[in-house]
């Protein structure tokens, strides 16, 4: 049986100290198996974007255990964070695509601090993956000149042109409109599946729940639901 | 939906390949790059944003461009005016000068006996002593009578201790009673002296309350302490500045063929009394110029535009590359999450702190150098574009550009990825 890609324990977390001390993660046990597209879905201040930014080594841990990729999270400095982040990828809400660079050269970006890769073959697999988000015809753009569902395509390819072991992504819908915001998750979930990379997807948006292998809703900073969804 | 059926070609993990299986190992650990990698792409990056905002990088141009010239002409008046002041000095040509200890510089000298001139000859290596008179007198214009001050020069021009461009030829002449020999670098206040000489020849002039008959030209230069110099024998000095000869103000010294200038420095010092300084021709230069830096706030006056230009310009880069970082604050905290560490992109800030160095150094040394030229006719300053001058104006442009780039880089903290979501 291969090790969960992401496996947390007993995570606790606050902000602040002292009097204004607000706990946001109570005890949450998670884990995401090889493959799985988990959906994690609950009102505001629930927790899942601190969740989300604990497993993507933005944040220093407090209190459990967090093993993602193989990396522990808990006492990781700030130096094996940064390494381990190169090997997710990540989508936000905006695209905060670079605006002085065309979208070829943006997904090249997410490859660039990798060595072994020349020049020609980081701009010709940047090229294969914005194929394969159907921008064939815009690599050339700046993202000015593209399209907000279009945008944030650019963004999947960037995300997973790394060759990223897990794709962390913020409601990636929520800047979009219905259609585009479907075809940018399905998108996702295609390419994904297809090498077996996991993903946790932070949500609130109905309309994007079907891609789903399982949701999990949070409460209060508790995992009140996981439910395991009927079809992929 | 659609778009994803017509995928254009299959990617190598594409699931019709490998029958849906996951592949083995997604996400291994990948090499590190290479140095050149790291040092070029931050660059490249730089450059890009840079490029983008094309108004934003002008004005990060002329800013660096108008620190450039400001330094470069502040640091070119002052190399000229220092080089002005040794001009009288610096034409002078003997192997070893002799002057009071308490002369500081050549327009006020303190006078040494003249004894000490023939006692310098008791050294077997020292072949010829010349005494040097120097005073100030005034000179009538021929043209418009009107009066100047001029410095007047007295030595035996025959006795070749001592060398002006031009006065071997005129040294007979100026054995004479009443000659003299205008120096034709003099600032133009003095009548186009040179000229007139070359039409008619010799002529009558006025020089202090006496009559005198300029007799040939010579090459020296105005200098902060004169505007023009007069050389004459000893007897004609004497006569018309009424002084003395048993004192001179400075002793020029001509050593033997193959005479060692340090022994036979040595031998002065302990021949001759404290009341005499044992120079080389460079150290007198150096004197000279010591007292126009050290002893008057002219030094100071350059150092302190230059730094105020460096200060402004320092400020304008930093405005520059703060609001490029502060407008691309987002986009810097999603590459922080990507896994670009914050090194890499502090080299992207300072990486844009030396293009804005360079792209903004070179047009300012273009100006600088047509300035100079410009300037430099406009007021006999002899200004000239040195490359030791452009380097050391390019490594203040470059430092100036660097502390602004470690201030800017500050600004980089804000970016944080925990905030992107």
């Amino acid at each position: 049986m291969k090790k969960p890609p992401v496996e947390l324990r007993d995570i606790t977390f606050a902000y602040g100290a002292g009097e204004l001390r607000r706990v946001v993660l109570r005890e949450v046990d998670l884990s995401i198996a090889p493959g799985e597209i988990v959906l994690l879905t609950g009102p505001s201040g629930s927790g899942k974007t601190t969740l989300l930014t604990l497993i993507g080594a933005l944040r220093a841990m407090q209190q459990g255990t967090a093993r993602v990729l193989g990396q522990e999270l808990a006492g990781a400095s700030e130096a094996e964070r940064v390494r381990l982040r190169r090997r997710i990828g990540f989508i936000f809400q905006n695209h905060n695509l670079l605006g002085f660079l065309t979208a070829r050269q943006n997904v090249a970006m997410s490859m660039e601090l990798d060595g072994g890769m020349t020049e020609a073959q980081r701009l010709r697999r940047a090229g294969e993956m914005l194929d394969a988000v159907g921008l064939s015809g815009h690599a050339e753009k700046p993202p000015a000149q593209l399209s907000g569902g279009q945008r944030q395509r650019v963004a999947v390819a960037r995300a997973l042109a790394g060759d990223p072991g897990l794709i962390l992504a913020d409601e990636p819908t929520a800047a979009l409109d219905k259609v585009s915001g479907q075809e940018v998750v399905h998108l996702l979930r295609d390419l994904a599946r297809g090498r077996g990379v996991p993903i946790l997807l932070v949500t609130h948006d109905p309309r994007i729940l079907d891609i789903a292998d399982r949701i999990v809703a949070m409460e209060d900073g508790r995992i009140v639901q996981a439910e395991t969804a009927t079809a992929g | 939906m659609n778009e994803i059926a017509a995928l254009p070609k299959l990617l190598p993990w594409a699931p019709e390949r490998n029958g849906g299986a996951p592949p083995e190992t997604p996400a291994a650990a990948k090499p590190s790059p290479g140095l050149a990698d790291l040092v070029l792409l931050p660059l490249r990056l730089a450059w890009r944003q840079l490029r983008a905002e094309k108004s934003r990088l002008l004005a990060a141009m002329a800013g660096v461009m108008f620190a450039c010239v400001l330094v470069f002409m502040q640091l070119g008046f002052r190399g000229a005016l220092f080089d002005s002041a040794t001009n009288l000095l610096g034409a002078m040509r003997a192997d070893i000068f002799l002057v009071h200890p308490m002369t500081d510089a050549s327009f006020r000298p303190e006078p040494l006996p003249r004894a000490r001139a023939f006692q310098a000859l008791a050294d077997p290596d020292v072949e010829i002593a010349v005494p040097i008179y120097l005073s100030q007198s005034t000179w009538r214009n021929p043209e418009t009578g009107r009066r100047r001050a001029v410095q007047l020069i007295g030595l035996d021009a025959g006795a070749g201790a001592v060398t002006f461009p031009g006065l071997e030829g005129i040294a007979e002449a100026l054995k004479r009673p009443d000659t003299v020999a205008f120096d034709s670098r003099s600032r133009p206040e003095f009548g186009p002296i040179g000229q007139l000489f070359a039409e008619r020849g010799a002529f009558d002039v006025q020089l202090g309350t006496r009559r005198v008959e300029l007799v040939g030209i010579v090459e020296i230069g105005p200098s902060f302490g004169a505007d023009g110099n007069v050389v004459m024998s000893e007897t004609n000095f004497q006569r018309i500045t009424q002084r003395a000869a048993s004192n001179t103000d400075l002793v020029a010294l001509k050593l033997r063929e193959g005479a060692d200038p340090a022994a036979v420095r040595g031998r002065l010092r302990a021949l001759l009394p404290g009341d005499v300084e044992i120079m080389t021709h460079a150290e007198l230069v150096a004197h000279e110029r010591a007292y126009w830096e050290n002893g008057t706030p002219i030094g100071f006056i350059f150092v302190f535009g230059s730094l105020m230009g460096l200060v402004v310009g320092m400020v304008i880069v930093y405005q520059i590359l703060f609001s490029d970082i502060a407008s691309h604050i987002a986009e810097y905290a999603t590459l922080k999450a990507m896994g670009y560490s914050n090194f890499y992109l502090t080299r992207v800030v300072m990486g844009s702190a030396m293009i804005l160095a360079v792209i903004g150094f070179i047009p300012g040394f273009g100006l600088s150098w047509f300035l100079y030229d410009l300037v430099g006719k406009a007021t006999f300053l002899p200004l000239h574009m040195q490359p030791e001058r452009a380097l050391t104006v390019f490594l203040m442009i470059f430092s100036m550009c660097a502390i602004a780039g470690i201030f800017a880089v500050r600004k980089l903290r804000d970016a944080n990825p925990a905030d992107m979501f």
